[in-house]
């Protein structure tokens, strides 16, 4: 716990101290601690002498940030158009029933949690799914089940 | 430093690389690159011709824009061919290294074609339909010069711009401007000359100029590219926007989803402060000038210049009411002006080369190119710079390849979640600002999404207005509830609830949307379901009336059925495949899906080996005969 509060003074340090600088403070912490606690969050907003709801409202706007812990392996379904058209929605329905987790979540384990994103840009590829750095092109629903199944054997499961 | 001093010592550097001798390859490490898997070749490359210094070497360059042709290598053998190479795989470098760089074969079997050189043996790139429809006037750079060396881009003439700019008036370039007649590239076509002069003609000592580069559209990726691959021509146009209006500050605005945009920009920044090109006195003259890159933290609306400027004043993305207008009263109260990625790196290109230049490429209306980023259902998808004025057919068919796989054409949705979805009886319409907003669809973003008869239009307007609704910030009413109830009309109408009654509602609602809604985000909201609806109508009714989805897209109206007559028995791809198990045998071995339990995931069409083809989708859903529809209820006994 100590740890953790150091690591965010120092963040906190860096950055100048002024309301415009919330959205890039916050963005900081994400990227250190995977996500923006509670804690997190009621510091920078006494930090920056801003209220903790006009924090809240703020952070709540924008789709980058999330308010739980992350999975160690970020599994995201690109939906954008061109993924959508060679049917990303039925890919992620697969990753999901295989996770078996909803969008949004984090498996039990912690191992992986599951979004989708609107585009990574690489429509050549639809439909795309990354987990942590690597992208995964053409996907179908068979083919993300051998993924999943590889990179989580069930003979690793406790049950 | 003087600019003459600069552009010799840049000249030589780049001299030095093509000097005669050295063989230099080139590997495309954009995004798109890096996905199909370029770094592992790159590094395949490294490997390989480790030992050959002096003789060989190897640049990371940005992207040409063939994404579907995605690992490209290039190697430019001095008095030889410049040898493009595609879907290059870390397994075939030794014998392009072994061939090529080290002997003289040029294994013209793995390349797509030359871009120097060539005569009749080879494919000459710039010949291929696929380029020579084309006008590459900002992807001039991309793909040939690395994002990663200053020297790079001025060899090529940049910085050129900027150094002739600090020697004019901030009257003259914005005349400049206008003769050219640029208009924003941003979606609205706003005159970029009007905007400047604007913003110039306000009085007040501290000013602002921000490069919009959110690129929201879930199809589109023309600005990330340039920012991947040709960041200066950016920074530059961003420099001289500073300069004419009279800014001392810029702002780069770029989505956080573009970690590798990001990190290329800041490269080009910390070598454009150290050549003396951004920073204190630039070029020793008197204009001084500072950039920060600001990550957005996802959010379409942020795209809107307004909701841009309260993001970067920390606040929540809301959209203001215009007037005042940015160029009066922006970011923190003070004049602001705020261009597109693609309208700032035309600029340096029309102080150098003319405003006539510029005028003379594309339409009276609509000088220029226009970028495209071409995807969905064709066989090349990548990106695309054409004259303003080209038909949408030229794009589709000459560029694009045409329909993937034979399929046929349904339709073209362009400008992303904001566009419209246009039928092939509007293909020959020029691609200009006005002539697509006549047909309903809009410049927009540049995203073109190409469907064919396996798309669905209803479930793409569906998709379309979930983004949108998903995406709209809340501030008003009609865009914030309104998409909401467009969402669930159209849904019902995918799922074959709905009746014509729905469609009259759908478009009485998404015209009261249009009106009642403050910016851009909720006014075009609704085009993709108002343009599908004006040119697709028979398959909204067809949804309604038969409960019948022609695409066999929609989930509700469509059943996976195995045709008995193709089903082999004696495999049981398709039963291993069903994560519902719902495919059983029947008594004679036949397979067959149990429609309760189905839940339409596609595995059994996709897993059935192609030999029998026997899984087809049907819709409606009553076509499956009805002692095919469930496993009989006789309990079997097992021992
Ligand atoms: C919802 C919405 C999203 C927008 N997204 C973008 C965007 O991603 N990039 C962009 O340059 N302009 C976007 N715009 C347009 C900007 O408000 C603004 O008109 C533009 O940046 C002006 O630049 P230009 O004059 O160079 O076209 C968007 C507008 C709206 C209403």
């Amino acid at each position: 716990m100590n740890t953790k509060e150091s690591d965010l003074s120092s963040i906190l340090n860096h950055n100048r101290r002024h309301p415009r600088y919330l959205i890039a403070t916050l963005q900081e912490i994400q990227s250190r601690e995977g996500y923006l606690s509670s804690e997190a969050m009621l510091e920078v907003a006494g930090f920056l002498d801003m209220s903790s709801a006009t924090v809240w409202g703020v952070a709540t706007f924008y789709n980058q940030f999330r308010f739980t812990p992350p999975g160690k392996r970020p599994v995201r379904v690109c939906l954008g158009t061109a993924c959508h058209l060679a049917g990303g929605q039925l890919v992620m329905e697969a990753v999901a029933r295989e996770l078996k987790i909803e969008v949004g979540g984090t498996t039990e384990d912690r191992e992986f949690d599951l979004d989708r994103v609107a585009c990574i840009g690489c429509c050549a590829l639809a439909p795309v799914v990354t987990i942590g750095t690597d992208v995964y092109p053409k996907m179908t629903p068979p083919k993300v089940e051998e993924v999943i199944v590889e990179l989580n054997p069930p003979s690793a499961h406790k049950d | 430093m003087t600019f003459r001093k600069i552009d010799l010592v840049s000249r030589q550097n780049w001299q030095s690389l093509y000097n005669g001798e050295i063989i230099h390859i080139l590997v495309g490490t954009a995004t798109c690159g890096r996905a199909a898997g370029s770094m592992a070749v790159l590094e395949a490359i490294r490997r390989e011709i480790a030992g050959l210094e002096g003789k060989a070497r190897v640049s990371e360059v940005g992207c040409m824009g063939l994404c579907s042709y995605e690992p490209l290598v290039v190697i430019v053998k001095p008095g030889d061919f410049s040898v493009c190479y595609h879907h290059v795989t870390p397994l075939i470098v030794p014998q392009l290294v072994e061939g090529y760089v080290k002997g003289d074969d040029p294994c013209l079997d793995l390349a797509l074609g030359t871009v120097a050189g060539g005569g009749d043996e080879a494919v000459y790139i710039p010949e291929l339909d696929l380029f020579k429809h084309q006008a590459r006037v900002l992807l001039r750079n991309c793909g040939y010069n690395s994002p990663l060396e200053i020297d790079h881009y001025i060899a090529c003439g940049g910085y050129r711009g900027l150094s002739s700019t600090l020697e004019m008036k901030p009257a003259q370039i914005i005349r400049k401007l206008e003769k050219s007649g640029l208009r924003g590239r941003g979606g609205a076509g706003f005159p970029t000359a009007t905007k400047w002069a604007a913003c110039s003609q306000t009085k007040g000592k501290t000013k602002y100029v921000i490069c919009n580069a959110d690129e929201g559209d879930p199809g589109a990726f023309m600005d990330r590219v340039l920012l991947e691959s040709d960041p200066h021509a950016v920074i530059e146009g961003l420099i001289i926007a500073g300069y004419t209006v009279g800014a001392g500050q810029g702002y780069i605005y770029v989505r956080e989803e573009y970690p590798l945009a990001i990190e290329r920009l800041e490269m080009a920044l910390k070598q454009a402060k150290e050549k003396g090109l951004l920073g204190r006195k630039i070029l020793g003259l008197g204009f001084s000038f500072k950039i920060e890159i600001i990550k957005g933290a996802g959010a379409f609306v942020s795209g809107e210049e307004t909701a841009m400027i309260a993001a970067i004043e920390g606040r929540r993305s809301w959209p203001e009411h215009r007037p005042p207008y940015p160029a009066e009263a922006g970011l923190w109260g003070k004049p602001t002006l705020v261009n597109n990625v693609k309208t700032l790196a035309y600029v340096p290109l029309i102080i150098q080369n003319g405003s006539d230049w510029f005028a003379g490429i594309g339409t009276g209306n609509s000088p220029g190119t226009a970028l495209f980023a071409l995807a969905g259902k064709l066989e090349n998808t990548g990106l695309a710079e054409v004259p303003m004025g080209t038909s949408l057919r030229t794009l589709v068919y000459d560029i694009g390849g045409g329909i993937k796989k034979g399929g046929r054409f349904k339709a073209v949705q362009i400008g992303g979640p904001s566009g419209g979805c246009l039928p092939e009886g509007l293909l020959d319409t020029p691609i200009d600002f006005d002539s697509l907003k006549g047909a309903g669809a809009i410049m927009g973003s540049g995203g073109v999404i190409v469907m064919d008869e396996d798309n669905c239009v209803v479930d793409t307007a569906r998709f379309f207005i979930d983004f949108s609704r998903q995406e709209s910030c809340g501030k008003c009413t009609h865009c914030r509830i309104g998409a909401h109830h467009l969402f669930s009309i159209l849904d019902d109408v995918t799922k074959g609830k709905g009746s014509l009654k729905s469609l009259e509602a759908l478009q009485a609602l998404a015209e009261d949307i249009r009106e009642g809604s403050l910016c851009g985000l909720g006014k075009m909201a609704t085009n993709p379901a108002l343009t599908t609806l004006r040119y697709f109508r028979a398959e909204y009714e067809s949804h309604v009336l038969e409960q019948r989805c022609p695409a066999r897209v929609c989930k509700e109206l469509t059943a996976y059925y195995i045709l008995p007559d193709k089903c082999y028995k004696g495999c049981d791809h398709c039963v291993l495949a069903c994560p519902a198990e719902a495919v059983f045998s029947d008594e004679q071995g036949l397979k067959v899906v149990d429609q309760v339990k189905c839940t339409k995931c596609g595995s059994c069409e996709l897993v059935c080996p192609a030999e029998y083809n026997a899984v087809i989708r049907l819709s409606p859903v009553s076509l499956v005969p009805e002692n095919r529809r469930t496993k009989p209820q006789t309990p079997v006994k097992e021992p």
